[in-house]
């Protein structure tokens, strides 16, 4: 009776060609469309892409071996005896060198990401939806880490430790373990009190459903960008480890280590010196700018 | 709009406006093409539910809108300046000065960091050069007049220690301190309570009638437009579809698409039957219909509606609505 | 519907009143305030919600009607007071529990946006009730698909949508079908219409009443606006600063107001004729803050009729007059409180 008449409404056929021609996009493709619209990410995408895939192929790119030395082709230009970039202080290519060393970095940056996403991730979500004393004791702990400025952090840890890539990473995890239970409780704490986290409880549902379907979903995004930045953080501080014997030991590709070992060199030929400090710049920027439009893309309210 | 009427010059003549939206993805064409005056002391009212373009239009009169994004086409003239030409200094002479402008919220257009006292007297100093004692004096004067109690003590209050009532009286005090001839009303009583609202209403009627200012009142309450307007405009999808005297409109509406507002506003309808609802929802502005834009929802459609728009129709002296039914209707009410 | 006899579900009958709320409390420790003060959101309310019937709650923001409605679903426990639904008391022991509660009576929001989560597509968020009350995910799906077509969607159409694909009023749909989906007796409507434009709010207002009739439900309808709890209800309760002032059928309230406070709120609405404007606001100022209310009855700082005798105690919520079953908390009907005006009013009524 009354209800049929009411039904008819939002899908009254003048109505619906209208609704139809709107496209009907899943969030995760609208935000793909986004981001193809946006010629800055996209052109850093591609080079953080290219970057990945030299690093993944190296030894089939690379026009030398980055570890055959030199006597009498030492710190020679760009361009000399097809050394495309130019040669290091031991005659070693430095092009393949720098693709050698995207490795290092990129796992650098990446393992120690990774970890402290999901131990800081869970604790963080935790803390964010517990709520109260779990919550105080979790963020207390986090802040003890905070208040040593990480760089500082990052060196003690890892000089305790003893040098090496295994506690190099273990140190950078330890570093941004804090920062993302941070981000992680913050935007769970904010989507706790949304509506809809109120209206399944209302439903009867149990926390770790509540969890599963409508929190983690709403997290993970924010979490995702934020450690997309860190990423260029960790090569950044990775290659600072590095640079300070902290890191890698020769003689590995490493570009923290190749500026170290460079440095030098300087006043003898100060462009290949500043190659590595180049391919660090790119790469931290690239990571940190796709992660931006990223934030951008993923920003949708209508 | 007649001959008959022009007595005095209009305060505000807007003419064929349109602002659209350009985004990468989209257009979004949110007003289409408006035409209205107001004269000096009168109180326009914006009537239009949300995405009308009703606050647009009024944004657009300040130029209050991202100059990046909007284009914006038509002519607009307040006091014979014509809004579109004006330079940064004189937009900024404009503002606050010729015409001012109050918000639904007072809290985004209030600064939190400064006490209402400060923000008053600053703007006074800016737009008048008077002394910061008289622009104090002047301040006080005007918390009287909006009847905020204790005015001298609530001068050195900041905005969140007053109550949603005061604040809005404290933004209406700072909009009044220049002596606009023209006051932008963008649903200014929308977030207060029932018994807040009416204060606030009364109140901005009985200073509008004072001061004798021209008044923008956008609204999406028909009770509220009933208590203040003299003339009401109903947008609908960026488009005016019907205007004239509040009294009139409200008792014999034109448009089918007024008609169907007043049928949908709940006022001591019977209980026990449905509430005649327009069906369906406003279009999306991205694609307007060809035609008359409520022509989708609308039970009189023909197929003409959806051929053209309809051109304004005056049935009768200072009323106008945009369909093509105008003339059957004023026989049927005559 | 007299004729069928109660079935299991309805187990205390069609005399015993689904919902009786006793004497709830709630104070708020104010966050940085001073200390030990708090903010009485809700302060002894009772009442009684009938089967069938639709109870409007009424009242201005910092009433404390929210509050209420989640005290009702205990997503907010009270400090104080007691509930009985369909005559068994809700707590954990010897009674019903609180998930057995909240099967039963579910609640719509007002913010259309945030009480739907942004990353599911409109019918998962439907079909949540029912897939944690048990059923399989297909079976749940179906049951959203279903659920909403009764409330005006069509399912392949806007199933799949994300909330920000949706208009106002087609979220508020997908958010009255996610309420119905888990077959709930009761739904409470916290400001379910007033976000919306009034072409749709007349819509979701029909669909409501149609909702209500097809599957037997009990409303409690908070609003701030007068004129649709006026349509809607079948009996009223308007609030002040935490407590009830008035309580009674729907005519009553509005035809003969006991509370000088729903006088008031009566005579703030717009008149609607431009010939008949309103002059003067029937009360001035703004509600008090819940913190640290005024003593006595809470209104007398804003009530024209306030005297000494209001400051003093507190008005009780009593019949007055010999209007069965219309309450209201005020000495102008006492005719032992003392206030000067109490017997006179009495004739003017």
């Amino acid at each position: 009776m009354a209800s049929s008449a009411v039904m008819t409404q939002e899908t009254a056929p003048p109505e619906e060609p209208v609704v139809q021609a709107l496209k009907v996009r899943g969030y995760w493709a609208s935000v793909a469309y986004r981001l193809r619209y946006d010629p800055m990410t996209v052109a850093f995408g591609t080079i953080v892409l290219l970057i990945i895939l030299a690093a993944i192929f190296a030894p089939m790119i690379a026009p030398f071996d980055p570890y055959k030395e030199s006597i009498i082709g030492r710190l020679k230009p760009f361009g000399w005896r097809g050394h495309l970039l130019g040669t290091d202080e031991l005659g070693r290519d430095m092009l393949s060198r720098l693709i050698y060393g995207a490795r290092i970095s990129l796992l650098m940056g990446v393992v120690p990401v990774v970890i402290a996403t999901v131990i800081g991730g869970s604790l963080g979500v935790i803390g964010g939806f517990a709520g109260k004393r779990v919550n105080t004791a979790i963020m207390r702990t986090m802040d003890v880490f905070y208040a040593f400025p990480s760089v500082l952090l990052a060196v003690a840890i890892a000089g305790a430790m003893g040098g090496g890539i295994g506690n190099g990473m273990l140190a950078l995890a330890l570093v941004f373990t804090p920062a993302m239970c941070r981000v992680a409780e913050t935007a769970t704490a904010q989507v706790k009190n949304l509506d809809f986290v109120e209206a399944a409880r209302a439903t009867g549902a149990g926390t770790l459903t509540i969890l599963r379907f409508h929190i983690l979903g709403n997290v993970l995004g924010p979490v995702f960008i934020y450690a997309s930045s860190l990423v260029s953080v960790g090569i950044l501080l990775a290659s600072g480890l590095s640079f300070l014997g902290l890191g890698v030991r020769p003689p590995v590709a490493d570009w923290g280590l190749m500026l170290s070992t460079l440095r030098q060199s300087i006043y003898v030929n100060p462009l290949i010196c500043a190659l590595p400090g180049v391919a660090i710049f790119i790469t931290s920027v690239s990571f940190n700018l796709v992660s931006d439009g990223i934030r951008a893309a993923m920003d949708v309210r209508m | 709009m007649d001959g008959g009427m022009k007595l005095a010059p209009n305060l505000v003549e807007v003419e064929d406006l349109t602002v659209r939206f350009v985004t990468r993805e989209a257009t979004v064409h949110a007003v289409n093409g408006v035409t209205f005056s107001v004269r000096p002391g009168e109180v326009l009212c914006i009537l239009g539910e949300s995405g009308s373009g009703k606050s647009v239009t009024l944004r657009a009169l300040m130029r209050l809108l991202p100059p990046r994004r909007t284009k914006i086409t038509g002519r607009m003239q307040v006091d014979g300046q014509d809004i579109l030409s004006l330079d940064r200094g004189a937009l900024r002479r404009l503002r606050g000065g010729l015409v001012s402008m109050i918000f639904q919220e007072p809290m985004t257009a209030l600064d939190p960091v400064y006490t209402i006292g400060t923000q008053i007297i600053e703007t006074i100093c800016k737009h008048k050069g008077i002394s910061r004692s008289a622009a104090r004096a002047r301040a006080l004067e005007l918390l009287e007049l909006v009847k905020i109690p204790s005015a001298a003590q609530r001068l050195d209050n900041y905005p969140h220690e007053l109550s949603g009532g005061l604040r809005q009286r404290a933004m209406i005090a700072m909009a009044l301190s220049c002596d606009p001839r023209l006051l932008l009303a963008d649903e200014p009583t929308t977030a207060l309570d029932a018994t807040v609202q009416i204060q606030v209403l009364i109140l901005l009627r009985k200073l509008q009638r004072e001061l004798g200012m021209g008044t923008i009142f956008v609204t999406h309450d028909l009770g509220v437009a009933s208590e203040i307007a003299d003339r009401i405009a109903v947008m609908y999808a960026g488009r005016i579809v019907e205007e004239g005297p509040v009294a009139d409109v409200l008792r014999a509406p034109l448009h089918p698409y007024t008609q169907g507002l007043m049928a949908s506003t709940v006022h001591g309808q019977a209980r026990d039957q449905d509430i005649d609802a327009i069906p369906g929802s406003p279009p999306d502005l991205r694609r307007l219909p060809a035609g008359c834009s409520f022509a989708p929802r609308c039970r009189y459609a023909t197929p003409e509606c959806r051929a053209s728009i309809p051109e304004p129709r005056s049935p009768e002296p200072g009323r106008m609505a945009r369909c093509i039914r105008v003339e059957a209707a004023v026989h049927s009410f005559a | 519907m007299d004729m069928m006899p109660p079935s299991s579900f309805d187990r205390g009958g069609p005399a015993q009143p689904l919902l009786i709320a006793r004497d709830l409390r709630k104070h708020f420790k104010v966050k940085g305030g001073a200390p030990g003060a708090v903010v009485r959101a809700v302060d002894g309310v009772s009442f009684t919600l009938f089967k069938g019937e639709t109870l409007g709650i009424v009242g201005e923001s910092g009433c404390g009607k929210s509050t209420l409605a989640r005290l009702l679903l205990h997503l907010i426990q009270p400090d104080e007071g007691e509930l009985v639904f369909d005559g068994d008391t809700v707590a954990e022991v010897r009674g019903i529990s609180v998930n057995a509660l909240r099967r039963q009576v579910q609640m719509v929001f007002q913010d259309s946006y945030s009480s739907l989560n942004p990353r599911m597509p409109v019918q998962d968020s439907v079909a949540f009730g029912p897939y944690v009350h048990g059923k399989s995910r297909s079976a749940a799906r179906q049951a959203a698909r279903d659920i909403l077509v009764k409330v005006g969607l069509n399912p392949d159409l806007f199933g799949p949508r994300y909330p920000h694909e949706l208009s106002g009023g087609q979220k508020q749909r997908v958010n009255i079908a996610r309420a119905l989906a888990i077959e709930p007796r009761m739904v409470i409507l916290d400001e379910a219409v007033s976000a919306l434009d009034k072409s749709v709010e007349a819509q979701v207002l029909n669909l409501l009443r149609a909702l209500k009739a097809n599957f037997n439900l009990t409303y409690l309808f908070i609003s701030h606006d007068l004129n649709v709890v006026r349509y809607i209800s079948d009996r009223v309760l308007v609030m002040y600063l935490g407590s009830v002032v008035e309580l009674g059928p729907v005519d009553e309230i509005f035809s003969r107001p006991l509370h000088p406070y729903t006088t008031a709120l009566l005579g703030s609405r717009p008149s609607m004729d431009p010939a008949n404007r309103i002059e003067e606001p029937p009360i001035t100022g703004d509600p008090p803050s819940p913190i640290d209310p005024p003593s006595g009855c809470r209104f007398r700082t804003r009530c024209p009729h306030a005297e000494p005798v209001c400051a003093a105690k507190p008005p009780v919520l009593g019949e007055w007059h010999d209007r069965t079953s219309h309450v209201a908390a005020c000495h102008l009907h006492d005719p032992a409180s003392g206030h000067s005006m109490a017997r006179a009013t009495v004739g003017a009524a």
